[in-house]
């Protein structure tokens, strides 16, 4: 299998930053170090012409280290090409740089991914909770969070 | 004897209350306030096939000016306060219609986010089950909700300040 | 500039033409938008926790939930990332790839009807709301006679559908599809010339092709921004690329040119409806993966290989391998995308959702900032935003 004309270039350019390169189903998937993710997400934008990011989420490997990945989406609108880039993120430091500046669109998505996986984005020009109340205690998407919210007994069903 | 405390069941107050039970069911206006996937098909209620003004019903924007709230998709922790806020700010007499799964009971989203059934914190008149329910179901759960209306007691004698109304 | 004083105005969460439950915080100098601060989560009901709690197939319900107006686009979106996962995509049956296609057609026709009717209602228009209300009452009876619901269909099954075409429904679709293009035309005739309309549309909301691919705008809202990009074309899915279609691009940027784009995207759905009605030959609608797909009625009666996958189909579910797909299509408001990951178990180990309205309304403030109050209300109506999908 030939591999992602990215992955080269983006090995050339910064030596030690890719940490893993996984192929499946044809998409290509980029795991790179967490301190480098601005300047790997302004070379793959300005140099590799990924200017579209369409998603950026978190990910709770609950009980594996590190913890959480950060998952960003991106596409190259001249070339019709997608690109996945992933950042390992420890749970005790729970903080990865906005890629805001890089793309305007990253604000939202880094917004609910804190709101909802309690991972913080440095340098966020307005990071508050998004979809969850202000006043919210927890982080609902994290897999040590109960489905129903802490305060309800989880439903056995019915025959129990 | 004569009226000592409220207006009891005479024959006078018993046709003024139909008349005002009358009135009051054949004007519902409900609140335009739609919250979820429900609110489309309310929406559909009202539009061009099924047509609720021939019920003498009309959207209201305000809920100054509005009879009935018709809880239409899933409430959330988030959105509750809004939803208690609007129906305090209603005029009695006032009704609440739940519609659909999510008002009734929560529906399939049994989670941390939503409230599992409005009657928790409002006082549902009608229930109208489906995800989302036909507007033929809306209708019938406002007939229903008409019935009731015409069902009840002493509506005139509250309004001039004898008693409290009686719902059956 | 003397030191100016602004009002703060809260429009919503209960507002008329919020299309839903979405709270703005406009800041207001007279009747000039300074500031807007969009507040959304009015509606978060936690569709992708309880996604990671029910299995794949538990999941196709959830997905109707989403942007409820156009329940198959959601179904196409998922089921097609969940046959990637599974490295299925290309065993899809031709006559289910067909009817997907044309019910995503379709599902786009009554999508943008509503679209059209909220949005000329807000504006003042009321005859337009009940037209367009009455077209998708029809595009509902289809719905209806094919999956049985009106709004939240169901119908799309991971490796096909759910069930064949009831006898008769083609003829019903090919009849609307014939008929739709001229209804378009009366739309048009009470809008496009219509003096308050184009008051109302042309310059307002307006946004430049950087700023639109800067903050992730996409389906028509960016196209017409002159960005000439369609996933239908693109990243072709479904066999897209058998249907002859025009991709509607325009350069106009403003609300008066997303109102015609849609109106015109309308006309090109119904050509691939028609196309998809005349490539539509019988044959089999589930793909042959016994491990996925569920047997045949008389086989799980008859054969003891179909009562076990059936059963295990049922109580288990089935095991994708270990990994992660993102699977994008062009739903009706934009790119509608799903990110699944694996980790071999029944269920989704996660599933992220990129719903369109919600990116798209990410560019309300940049687009209303310095224009006037009543101008938010059409820019809201012109993003085509759908709550269910952008708080999910």
């Amino acid at each position: 299998m030939s591999e992602h004309a990215a992955v080269g270039k983006l090995k050339q350019k910064f030596s030690d930053v890719v940490l893993d390169v996984v192929e499946f189903r044809g998409e290509t998937t980029i795991t790179v170090k967490k301190e480098q993710i601005v300047a790997v997400s302004t070379f793959l934008k300005e140099e590799l012409g990924y200017n579209f990011l369409c998603d950026l989420c978190g990910v709770d490997y609950l009980g594996q280290s590190p913890r959480f990945m950060v998952v960003y989406n991106l596409y190259n609108i001249a070339l019709k090409d997608r690109l996945r880039i992933k950042v390992p993120v420890e749970e005790k430091d729970a903080a990865v740089d906005t890629v805001s500046g890089v793309w305007s669109t990253a604000n939202w998505p880094e917004r609910e991914c804190w709101d909802l996986m309690g991972i913080t984005f440095n340098n966020h020009p307005d990071l508050r909770r998004i979809l969850m109340p202000a006043d919210w205690v927890g982080h609902p998407l994290r897999k040590d969070y109960p489905l129903q919210g802490p305060d309800r007994e989880p439903y056995q069903g019915r025959l129990q | 004897m004569g009226v000592e405390k409220t207006l009891g069941n005479n024959v006078l107050t018993t046709s003024l209350d139909k008349l005002v039970n009358w009135s009051r069911s054949r004007s519902l206006w409900p609140m335009t306030f739609g919250l979820a996937c429900c609110a489309i098909e309310m929406m559909a209620a009202g539009a061009a096939r099924f047509d609720l003004d021939r019920f003498g019903i009309l959207f209201r924007a305000s809920p100054r000016q509005s009879d009935v709230i018709i809880i239409a998709g899933t409430v959330t922790q988030k959105m509750l306060p809004v939803i208690q806020t609007v129906y305090e700010q209603m005029p009695e007499p006032k009704y609440v219609i739940a519609m659909g799964a999510c008002a009734c009971s929560g529906g399939i989203f049994d989670t941390y986010s939503t409230v599992q059934g409005i009657d928790q914190y409002l006082p549902v008149d009608v229930y109208i089950p489906g995800c989302p329910p036909r507007p033929e179901g809306l209708i019938y759960g406002i007939n229903k909700l008409q019935e009731k209306i015409m069902a009840e007691r002493n509506s005139f004698g509250s309004v001039i300040g004898f008693g409290e109304r009686i719902s059956s | 500039m003397a030191n100016k004083e602004t009002m703060t105005v809260n429009m919503g969460p209960q507002h008329p033409s919020t299309h839903g439950v979405l709270q703005l915080i406009l800041e207001l100098d007279g009747e000039t938008v300074v500031k807007a601060t969009p507040h959304i989560g009015f509606l978060h009901r936690g569709v992708e926790k309880l996604s990671e709690h029910r299995t794949y197939h538990q999941t196709i319900p959830l997905t109707d939930r989403l942007d409820y107006l156009a329940p198959m686009s959601n179904n196409l979106g998922y089921v097609l990332a969940v046959e990637k996962l599974l490295g299925i995509t290309d065993k899809i049956p031709a006559r289910a790839n067909t009817i997907r296609v044309m019910l995503a057609e379709l599902t786009r026709l009554k999508s943008h009807l509503v679209w059209l009717a909220t949005h000329a209602l807000d504006i003042g228009a009321m005859t337009v709301f009940l037209y367009c209300f009455r077209e998708r009452e029809e595009i509902i009876d289809i719905y209806e006679k094919i999956s049985g619901a009106r709004m939240t269909s169901n119908y799309f099954r991971v490796g096909g559908l759910s069930a064949d075409l009831p006898a008769g429904i083609t003829e019903d679709i090919r009849a609307f599809a014939s008929k739709m293009p001229g209804l378009v035309d009366t739309y048009e005739g009470l809008l496009t010339g219509n003096k308050i309309w184009q008051k109302r549309t042309i310059g307002v909301g307006k946004i430049s092709a950087e700023d639109a691919i800067d903050i992730g705008l996409t389906g028509p809202a960016l196209r017409c921004s002159g960005v000439d990009w369609d996933l239908r074309r693109d990243n072709p899915y479904s066999g897209y690329e058998d249907y002859d279609f025009k991709v509607i691009v325009r350069d106009d940027c403003d609300t008066f040119g997303r109102y015609k784009a849609r109106l015109d995207e309308m006309r090109e759905s119904c050509k691939i409806i028609l196309q998809a009605l005349d490539k539509l030959k019988p044959g089999p609608i589930l793909a042959d993966c016994p491990k996925v797909c569920l047997p045949p009625k008389q086989d799980v009666v008859n054969t003891i290989e179909g009562l076990i996958h059936q059963f295990k189909i049922i109580t288990e579910g089935f095991k994708p391998e270990v990994g992660e797909v993102y699977q994008g299509i062009e739903a009706p408001k934009g790119e509608l995308g799903y990110y699944l990951v694996s980790d071999g178990s029944p269920q989704p180990f996660r599933m992220k959702i990129r719903p369109p309205s919600f990116v798209n309304l990410q560019a309300l403030p940049q687009m209303v900032e310095g224009s006037l109050l009543a101008d938010v209300i059409a820019t809201i109506g012109t993003l085509d935003i759908v709550l269910g999908e952008i708080d999910r």
